[in-house]
């Protein structure tokens, strides 16, 4: 490795490059950390969301017509407004009102930081397009299916748990995936709410050694390589879900 | 029985959808929510503040103007968002129908190369992006000694086009692969070229199969010009984030926000609505 970096560093020297970001071991494992902060923020939110969707496309099916309209409405505002506004909605407006803690030190402190804001706020604004998938799904699932659990002494939770929801998992999954490679390219807005993920430690690095085009072209080159390995996991999901008499 | 026997519940308008441009159910719950956001911090700052104060509400009516149409004689505000919104769709288009159709090319590397570009920019984060391109460009070109000043709200039009660009390509190219075979082989045999067949035949049979998704586009390119209040231009974003810092109130924060999220959601939710139907009006019946 070291021999790795000391030719970044003479290609630095003899032709200008400057991939300070690798070669630093300062600056690499503040980009490494950055990199960490952002794979976590994507998976945490992508769990959340997932969890949102499922359950507020269980909700959109109840009897109660004040319940699925409050859902209908958290879905179009969510969907229909700028995540970027909502970030700051959930940070700067919702943020201050929460009661505060006092952490080690003895300071006073807002009860959630802005890595917990963000996970909140991404969250949310993905759960509202992951209700729509959902929802989509189960309405794939064909009527006969759930008449035969119907049958079969289900009740409504267990037709839902049991029968309704693996198998609207399954139709959505392509729909899910792209929400999902979108939500995780979203997460660079947590900048703007100075979470120290990949963009926020990118722009701190080309602040303090301007290389400008070096630094995007890695940051460039980290999120294709993020969006890939979803891809490519949502792909294997999807195959180990298959099951026999569905598609192809 | 059980809502799930019941067969899943019509979301707004699955069946009688109109083109109305606001579901009415929605548009109240919305409403609602902005105007119980703006009561209950009315409420605490009438508590908290000892007379003399302006109210929330007033405050809202003050600054709403400057919120819409930027600073007098300025150019800024959820005006400007508008207008970025158009200008990087228009480049967009016109640089994502060049896109998708390099990659239908009868040339390899052609075709390659606009796949690559395509995917690049496709699986970036726009901030990204839009970063790229707000560094990276000069703040002036010179073309044949005239000199053309690029302001950093052109500069972040362009960044925001980009995405719009890759994904264009993506519809283009969908649509013309979604055209039947036998058109292109019936062009053929009344002696088109390809260039006749595809600008006379094949394309303007696309366009509808292209204007729900490029509408959905549109509101989403609409949903991320607030990030360029991050590069420093001065949209509706920044502009309440002075708003605020001027009142120094805390009771403020959240209604203003909320109005702001109320103008995009005016904005935004009829396009969708509007979007759902055309899909549904021009989609193809099996």
């Amino acid at each position: 490795m070291e021999s790795l970096w000391d030719a970044l560093r003479s290609l630095h020297d003899a032709q200008g490059i400057n991939l300070v970001q690798f070669y630093n071991d300062f600056e690499r494992s503040r980009l490494l950390r950055g990199m960490w902060t952002t794979v976590q923020l994507a998976v945490i939110c992508i769990g959340f969301s997932v969890v949102i969707g499922i359950v507020g496309a269980w909700l959109q099916g109840s009897r109660h017509r004040l319940l699925r309209a409050v859902v209908q409405g958290y879905i179009q505002f969510f969907r229909n407004t700028p995540p970027l506004v909502q970030m700051y909605f959930f940070y700067f407006a919702l943020g201050p009102q929460m009661p505060r803690i006092v952490n080690e030190y003895g300071i006073a402190q807002p009860m959630l930081g802005s890595f917990e804001w963000a996970v909140i706020s991404l969250s949310f604004f993905a759960g509202a397009f992951n209700v729509e998938i959902f929802r989509s799904g189960i309405e794939a699932v064909q009527k006969s299916t759930v008449e035969a659990a119907d049958s079969l002494c289900f009740n409504r939770l267990q037709t839902y748990r049991y029968v309704v929801l693996p198998l609207a998992l399954r139709f959505c999954l392509p729909a899910l995936n792209n929400n999902l490679v979108n939500l995780a390219k979203t997460t660079t807005q947590a900048y703007a709410i100075a979470v120290p993920e990949t963009l926020y430690v990118a722009s701190q690095i080309w602040s303090d050694h301007i290389n400008v085009l070096e630094m995007m072209i890695t940051l460039l080159t980290f999120y294709l390589v993020l969006v890939g390995v979803i891809v490519w996991l949502m792909t294997r999901l999807e195959r180990a879900l298959a099951v026999p008499g569905f598609g192809r | 029985m059980s809502a799930v026997l019941r067969g899943p519940v019509p979301a707004q308008g699955e069946s009688g959808f109109t083109a109305t441009a606001f579901n009415r159910r929605t548009l109240a719950f919305v409403i609602a929510a902005f105007v119980l956001v703006v009561a209950a911090s009315e409420a605490l700052a009438q508590i908290r503040t000892t007379g003399g104060s302006r109210g929330i509400v007033d405050a809202l009516i003050k600054w709403t103007p400057l919120l819409l149409f930027g600073p007098p004689g300025e150019f800024g505000g959820f005006f400007l968002n508008i207008v970025v919104s158009f200008l990087a769709m228009a480049i967009g288009t016109v640089a994502g129908l060049t896109l998708g159709l390099g990659q239908i090319s009868l040339h390899a590397p052609v075709r390659r190369v606009s796949w690559a570009v395509t995917q690049l920019f496709r699986n970036s984060p726009w901030l990204v992006l839009l970063f790229f391109v707000m560094l990276l460009m000069p703040y002036q070109v010179t073309v044949g000694g005239v000199t053309i000043p690029l302001p950093d709200w052109l500069k972040a039009t362009f960044g925001l086009s980009l995405p719009i660009m890759a994904n264009m390509a993506e519809i283009v190219r969908g649509a013309v692969n979604s055209i039947p075979t036998s058109q292109w082989e019936c062009a053929e045999s009344l002696a088109f070229t390809r260039m006749q067949t595809l600008w006379r035949i094949i394309l303007p049979q696309c366009v509808k199969r292209m204007v729900p998704p490029w509408m959905n586009w549109y509101a989403i390119l609409t949903m991320a010009t607030p990030l360029i209040s991050i590069v420093g231009v001065n949209d509706a974003m920044t502009l309440a984030q002075d708003a605020l810092a001027a009142e120094q109130k805390t009771e403020l924060l959240m209604p203003m926000y909320g109005m702001l999220l109320v103008f995009f959601f005016l904005y935004c939710y009829p396009i969708a609505r509007w979007t759902i139907y055309l899909e549904r009006k021009y989609a193809v019946k099996i």
